[in-house]
């Protein structure tokens, strides 16, 4: 490798070649950000609890109410989506049915912990 | 009140729109720096994924702070903060991504392309086996392309600590793959 040396750069830049993600993620990246994230964060900033009180705020009250229901409804889908993901190491890893039943559960409290963390 | 609402409708579309172009313009990057960062396809796909949802968390803010400066850096931040949390939580060291290494674009003959393949295999296990800041340093330099500027924003360093990492990085790169290749026949 003695004549390669020299060109330590450009084979530091072929072993780092840039990695193309699967098209997979990019299309649940998209749905994620589109519907959980985009639709409610701005609703959630104008929620006055007081205003409920109004029958007149009610049709727009029902607005954010709208947003929360998609987004926790995204989120869920999020935590089944991201343990599912997960089922094959869950499967080889388990002892037994028991086992495999336990790990799953902890998995869907894991990514559920997760996924508030990230949206709330 | 309706005019003041609709006003910020649209500067929430305008941000969203922002968002939108970043996020195509930058998701090869993170994922890249994610999966040379951990190692595996799978917690670089969970790892940019956080990386999306945070920054859009915090996207407004950043735009107002970065005053017209690319993003990237920032969103590369992001990404290293996670991935640090994602080392410190599971307590372990990323994985050496061998099966991937062989994205050579010219023709080679079997024999040299084998040669070749072994070099970037010692290359990338001595990238991993570099000090953090080292290899976070090369990754963003030669996977993602950054200058030496936009690495300093997103290790927090000013330009010529940073300079000064680069070049380190790549001397203690170089020496551990000599060590790697093993004796060289002096004949």
């Amino acid at each position: 490798m003695t004549d390669r040396v020299a060109d330590f750069e450009s084979l530091l830049r072929q072993a780092l070649a840039p990695v193309d993600p699967p098209a997979e993620l990019e299309a649940r990246l998209e749905q994620t950000l589109g519907s959980l994230v985009g639709m409610a964060a701005d609703e959630l900033e104008s929620w006055e609890l007081s205003a409920v009180k109004d029958p007149k705020n009610w049709i727009r009250l029902a607005r954010p109410v709208a947003a929360v229901v998609v987004g926790s409804g995204a989120a869920v889908g999020l935590v089944l989506v991201r343990t599912q993901r997960k089922r094959h190491g869950r499967r080889r890893e388990a002892r037994n049915r028991v086992d495999l039943v336990g790990r799953t559960l902890r998995d869907l409290s894991r990514e559920a912990r997760r996924v508030v963390d990230d949206v709330f | 009140m309706a005019a003041a609402e609709g006003t910020r409708d649209e500067e929430k579309a305008k941000l969203d729109d922002a968002f939108s172009a970043l996020y195509r313009a930058h998701l090869r990057d993170v994922y890249s720096y994610a999966y040379y960062r951990v190692g595996n396809h799978h917690d670089a796909e969970d790892l940019t994924e956080q990386t999306f949802l945070q920054a859009y968390r915090h996207f407004a803010r950043a735009q107002e702070e970065s005053k017209g400066r690319p993003l990237r850096p920032w969103l590369i931040r992001i990404a290293h903060n996670l991935a640090a949390n994602y080392y410190r939580d599971r307590s372990r060291r990323p994985q050496t991504p061998i099966d991937d290494v062989g994205t050579l674009s010219a023709p080679h003959t079997t024999e040299a392309l084998v040669e070749s393949r072994q070099d970037l295999e010692r290359i990338l296990a001595g990238v991993h086996d570099l000090p953090d800041d080292r290899r976070e340093a090369l990754i963003m330099r030669f996977a993602l392309g950054m200058d030496n500027r936009e690495i300093a924003r997103a290790l927090d360093r000013s330009d010529g600590a940073t300079k000064v990492l680069l070049h380190r990085a790549i001397k203690q790169l170089e020496e551990i793959v000599k060590k790697a290749e093993g004796p060289t026949d002096p004949s």
